[in-house]
Parts: structure tokens; C-alpha cells; sequence
């Protein structure tokens, strides 16, 4: 048993187990209230893994600027931005246009970040600010006119043999996020650069466009993640992904990702992105007050971190 | 001679905010009809006093090379606390205030305890606690509201004449010295006491000088026998008092209390951008908390002259109230692009990487 849990990735079991107890809690409490076990059909978990989706797509991308050792706190008003843009103009490109839009914000982040040097907390800060004073400039602060197009409201509300589209399309960008880090040469770099870029750049890489293609990834899947949102919620608006920043991260770090850059793995970041939302549904199912969800949130994050997420205690 | 020269390149991010700061509100007053009055002064003050204090709170983990993504929602905690006890008796009022500013070290202590002997990263350390915060602040305030002691409000937000003349000392007329001070606004007196009373004493101290130490190379100060955790705990700690002050004045300036982490998020990521802006490295070791004080000046300068831009001029679109919000982002970026000149000086690039 030992042997098998020291073998098996910690945070991964760690999660594993936390989400289960979760499950097993709630069920204990809907059994108790209501006689049912609502927690456990596959109905209710499908919807679960359907609400993830979105927020697992935001995560995955964050893992990937994390692992540089780098943060993008862009992600709110990529998304929005790039679905009000392909709502509002796109007619019937809306998701080329949306990833366009995705895809040059991650470049203007990318750039600032790897030619102009300037911290990526800032950097990204300062390109959100940006992004959401060109939208309200744009929509001159109203609601805009905004129509997804069938294949968006497809892709976000359809399912296949009884899987939702947007857990399908999650999976999708699991594996190849996962193929980008494990079989491409863009993966060995991604993670050598989180642990010392320096040393990178003297084995030859320009390690620029290493950070530029990494923060264009991350807002690529941040714009597809916004796309979804609109055709879930079959329209785009302001501030849509205000909610998405801070779980992103958590998932990202509850995963196993080092936030410093240079470890971590996705099935951590999948298993923290079902953890918490998971986690937000099952607290809105006991009735628990949103002070109540705030603090139970924020000593989840502390109390798994403090499990398996501590730094080493010699100096180096 | 020397000496000097040396001071000023260690300052001059923060001497560079504050000439930007000269700049703007000089445009500002200008073009205001009560431009350089003790009125729109007092005014001003108001509007930037929360936000220095939370952007001091700010400055002493990112001088540890760490960052504090709670400051906002401690303030907010601290706000919805003060809502409740700082009111009743002078007696109560002043123990209602040491109480806030009690809480606001709690939190900031809690902060450094996880991040010291816990071993993890601060960001991630305070975006959780940044929710626990939020989540007591909701629970003491689910909705705005509260009470906060009308008098002091009225003697914190305006001018220094209003002291003697809320409280009714000296009803013979205020002695000469008083008369000569009577014309600042409180909020600057506010920020100046603190500044003199608790920044600088620590600044000079042992204490303060192991923060500057760990945050420029933490394995260095360590080998020469610098108390890292000591230095640690207490930059957390006193961070919280200056997230708390910031809370209590908040407080004291609205009247009440409002539990609202949308405006908690908003305050942390500006007390971020004030730091940067004055002059605070993000890697650590450099900068303090009189930067960033005029780095909010220049960051509401800039919201302030907006105000006044004529709208049938050349510049009239910059009037336009849908473009402020971009104008804002624009000039956060250019202004935190301006450390970007030193990336284009470099000889070696192996200096890039930090």
C-alpha cells in the first residue's frame, strides 16, 4: 500500500481522495435532508464534469504559463473579449474571429513579457485592464448585441452518445496539451524554462519565442474556453470571466504544479479543476452560505498545498 | 557627493513617480476652476488616502520578493469589523480602532505563520487566505451597512481645522502654530504620521533592514546570519497593519461597512500597480513604502486629470468617460514598460534572466 502510494503521484491521490470525500459528504448530507442520493447519479455527475469543462480549458492553459514560472492574469478579459468580438462581428466566422482575438492578446502578453522583460504578474495585469476599457469603449458600457452562431450553440449545449460536447471538446484539448508537453521539443522547453531559463538560453533555444508561444497557447485556450461560455450562456457579456481567474489558478497548484515553474503535471491540473468545482456545487447543495463557501474554499486550498505542496526546508 | 549620487539611483523609481506625479496634478490644478485650494486638496486626499495605505501594505512582502494577493480582502474584513466597534463613547471609538488595526496584524501574521513555517509560495499562500478573509468579512457584513462614528468621519476627511473645532478645544481661538497647520488636509497628516511612526522606525531597524536583505538574496542573508524568518513574520505582520489602517479609514471615510469582494479584487491588483509604479522591484530587495505612496498619486493623478481635459479641444476624446477605462490600462503598461529600457542596455544577455 505504502509502496503503491509513494509509486503513485501525490497530488493526484491526494485529489483523488479529497474528491471523493466530497461526494461521500454531501451524499451523507442529501440522504440525511432529502432521503436521496442525488450527489451519486450519473446525471448530476455528468452536469458536474459538463460545468468543469470550462473552467478545466482556462486551467489547462494556466498550466502552461505556471510551468514557466510565469502567470497570466489576462485570462478574465480574454475571454470575454474574445467572445463579445466574435459575437458582435464575427457573423459567421464568430470562432475563427474569437481565436484570433485569443491568439493576438497572447502575443502582445508573450512579447511583454520575454522581449520587454517585465514582470508577467504586472504585464498581464495591465493587458486585462486594457482589454476591459476596450470592450466598454467598444459597447460604450451597454450590453452588445451578441449571437452565437449554431455550431457555437452546438458545441456548448450538444453531446455525443450522451457526453456533453464541451467535456468532449476538454478532453480533446487535454490531449493535446498533454502530447505538447510530453512528445514536443515545445514541452522539454516549457518545463526546462521553469526551472532556469539562463541555462536554457545558453544550450541554444531562443527562449523568447518559447515564452511567446506559451502565453499565445494559454490565451488560445482561454478565448476557445470564452467561445464555449457564450454559447452555453448563448450570449457574451462583460465580466463573464471574472469568475474563472482564481479557480484556474487553484486547480493549477492543487494539481501539483510548482506556481515557480518547472513541475507539474495535467492529470493534477484536471483532478484540481473537477476538485473544485466540485467542491462549489456540493457547498451550494448543503445550502452553505457564501461566507461559509469563501472560508471552506480558502482552507481547502491551504490545507492540500500544506499536504504535499511544501517547498524543501535546507537552503540552498 | 558621492553618497548622494548613490541615494538617488537607489530612489529613482520612486523620484521618477513622484516628478510624473508633480506633472499631472500641476496640469490638473491648472485647468480646475478650484484648482490650489485647501477645498479640491482635501478633496483629493480623500479619494487616494485608502488606497496609499493598502499600497504600503502592499510594499513590504514584494520587498521580500513575495507578493500579497489578501491586502484587499483584509481591508475589506477590517472595513466590515470597523463597522461594527468603532462607534459609542470616545473611549469605545478609540478601542474600536486598535481593535481594527489588531485584526488587520492577525491577518497579516496569519499570512506569514503559513508562508514561514508552512513552506509555501506566498501568492498562493494569500490568494487563499485572500478568500477565507472575504469569507469572514461577508459573514460579520452579509449585507452593507453598519455604523462608524460620525465625528471622527468629519475630522479624518477634512481639513486640520476641523480637529479643535468637532472636539471644541480652545474655544478662545486656536493658538498661532495651530493656524499656520490648519489648512492640511487630515488624510495627508494621516499618511505622514504613519510614515514617521511606524514605516521609518522600522525601516531603520534591524528588522527592516533583514527584509531588504532576505528579499535581494534570501540564501545570502541566511549565511550571514540574518533572522529570515523573523524578518519574514514581521513584513507579513506589519503589512497587516497597514492592510488594517487602510481598512479602518475606508471605514471611517464611507461611514460603514460593505463586504464586497469585487472592490476587495479591484484594491489588490491597484495596490500591485501602485507599488510597481513606485518604484518597488517585484524580485524584491528594492524600493519601500514612500515610492509607492506616490505611486497611487500618480495612478489617481492620472483618473484626475481626465476630469478636467476640455472636451472641445484637440485632446476633447480623452474627456470621453468610455475611454477612460483604457486610458488607464494604457498608461499602467507604458509606465511599467518604462523598466523595459534597461533590457535594451544590456551587454550581456545571460543579465536578462533576472
Amino acid at each position: 500500500m505504502r509502496a503503491m502510494l509513494a509509486g503513485a503521484d501525490r497530488p493526484l491521490v491526494f485529489a483523488g481522495g479529497f474528491i471523493l470525500a466530497i461526494l461521500a459528504v454531501g451524499s451523507v448530507y442529501t440522504l440525511a435532508t432529502a432521503g436521496t442520493l442525488t450527489l451519486l447519479s450519473p446525471t448530476y455527475l455528468v452536469l458536474q464534469l459538463k460545468v468543469a469543462a470550462f473552467l478545466g480549458i482556462v486551467a489547462a492553459g494556466m498550466m502552461l504559463v505556471v510551468l514557466l514560472g510565469h502567470i497570466d492574469l489576462s485570462v478574465p478579459w480574454t475571454m470575454a473579449a474574445s467572445a463579445m468580438l466574435a459575437t458582435a462581428w464575427g457573423g459567421p466566422m464568430a470562432i475563427p474571429v474569437g481565436l484570433a482575438v485569443g491568439l493576438a492578446i497572447g502575443v502582445v502578453n508573450g512579447i511583454g513579457v520575454a522581449y520587454l522583460r517585465v514582470p508577467s504578474m504586472i504585464f498581464t495585469l495591465g493587458v486585462n485592464v486594457v482589454l476591459r476599457g476596450l470592450m466598454v469603449m467598444l459597447t460604450g458600457g451597454f450590453s452588445p448585441s451578441s449571437q452565437p452562431t449554431e455550431t457555437m450553440l452546438y458545441l456548448a449545449k450538444g453531446s455525443v452518445l450522451g457526453i456533453p460536447n464541451p467535456v468532449l471538446i476538454w478532453g480533446a484539448i487535454c490531449l493535446g496539451v498533454a502530447f505538447v508537453l510530453r512528445r514536443t521539443p515545445l514541452g522539454r522547453y516549457i518545463y526546462a524554462i521553469g526551472n532556469r531559463e539562463s541555462a536554457v538560453y545558453l544550450s541554444g533555444i531562443d527562449t523568447r519565442l518559447v515564452l511567446v508561444a506559451t502565453f499565445a497557447l494559454c490565451s488560445l485556450l482561454a478565448s476557445a474556453a470564452g467561445l464555449l461560455l457564450a454559447g452555453y450562456s448563448s450570449k457574451a457579456f462583460q465580466a463573464m470571466g471574472d469568475p474563472y481567474l482564481l479557480p484556474a489558478i487553484a486547480a493549477v497548484v492543487i494539481g501539483g504544479t510548482n506556481i515557480l515553474g518547472g513541475s507539474g503535471k495535467l492529470s493534477g491540473t484536471v483532478a484540481g479543476t473537477i476538485l473544485i468545482v466540485l467542491l462549489q456545487s456540493v457547498l451550494s447543495v448543503m445550502a452553505m452560505p457564501e461566507a461559509g463557501r469563501q472560508i471552506i474554499y480558502g482552507v481547502v486550498i491551504v490545507g492540500m498545498l500544506l499536504a504535499y505542496g511544501r517547498g524543501e526546508k535546507a537552503r540552498s | 557627493m558621492n553618497d548622494l549620487r548613490l541615494r538617488l539611483s537607489q530612489n529613482s523609481g520612486a523620484l521618477l513617480a513622484l516628478a510624473m506625479f508633480v506633472v499631472l496634478y500641476t496640469f490638473y490644478s491648472a485647468l480646475h476652476p478650484r484648482g490650489f485650494t485647501t477645498d479640491l486638496f482635501v478633496q483629493n486626499s480623500n479619494e487616494s488616502t485608502t488606497l496609499i495605505l493598502l499600497a504600503m501594505a502592499q510594499t513590504l512582502p514584494v520587498l521580500l520578493g513575495g507578493i500579497d494577493l489578501s491586502v484587499g480582502a483584509l481591508m475589506t474584513l477590517v472595513n466590515s469589523v470597523a463597522s461594527e466597534i468603532v462607534s459609542g463613547t470616545p473611549l469605545q471609538i478609540a478601542l474600536g480602532c486598535l481593535g481594527c488595526v489588531a485584526v488587520g496584524a492577525l491577518g497579516g501574521l496569519i499570512n506569514g505563520l503559513v508562508i514561514v513555517y508552512g513552506r509555501l509560495q506566498p501568492i498562493v499562500v494569500t490568494l487563499a487566505t485572500g478568500a477565507v478573509f472575504n469569507g469572514i468579512a461577508l459573514f460579520i457584513r452579509p449585507t452593507p451597512g453598519g455604523r462608524v462614528d460620525g465625528d471622527l468621519n468629519w475630522v479624518v476627511t477634512n481639513a486640520l481645522a476641523e480637529l479643535p473645532a468637532t472636539y471644541g478645544w480652545w474655544p478662545d481661538g486656536a493658538p498661532w502654530w495651530f493656524e499656520a497647520i490648519a489648512g492640511i488636509p487630515a488624510p495627508v497628516v494621516v499618511v505622514v504620521l504613519v510614515v514617521l511612526l511606524i514605516w521609518l522606525p522600522f525601516r531603520n531597524s534591524e528588522t527592516g533592514r533583514a527584509v531588504y536583505a532576505v528579499g535581494s538574496n534570501e540564501a545570502g542573508a541566511y549565511m550571514s546570519g540574518v533572522k529570515v524568518d523573523r524578518a519574514k513574520l514581521a513584513a507579513y505582520t506589519l503589512g497587516g497593519v497597514f492592510a488594517g489602517l487602510a481598512g479602518l479609514y475606508f471605514a471611517i471615510q464611507t461611514g460603514s461597512g460593505n463586504a464586497d469582494p469585487i472592490q476587495a479584487g479591484t484594491y489588490t491588483l491597484n495596490s500591485i500597480a501602485a507599488v510597481v509604479i513606485g518604484g518597488t522591484s517585484l524580485l524584491g530587495g528594492a524600493g519601500g513604502v514612500i515610492g509607492s505612496i506616490f505611486g497611487v498619486m500618480v495612478l489617481r493623478a492620472i483618473t484626475f486629470c481626465f476630469r478636467v481635459v476640455d472636451t472641445a479641444s484637440a485632446v476633447g476624446f480623452l474627456a470621453n468617460p468610455m475611454l477612460q477605462p483604457m486610458f488607464e490600462g494604457v498608461i499602467l503598461l507604458l509606465a511599467v514598460s518604462f523598466g523595459a529600457a534597461r533590457v535594451f542596455r544590456i551587454r550581456n544577455r545571460l543579465e536578462m534572466f533576472r
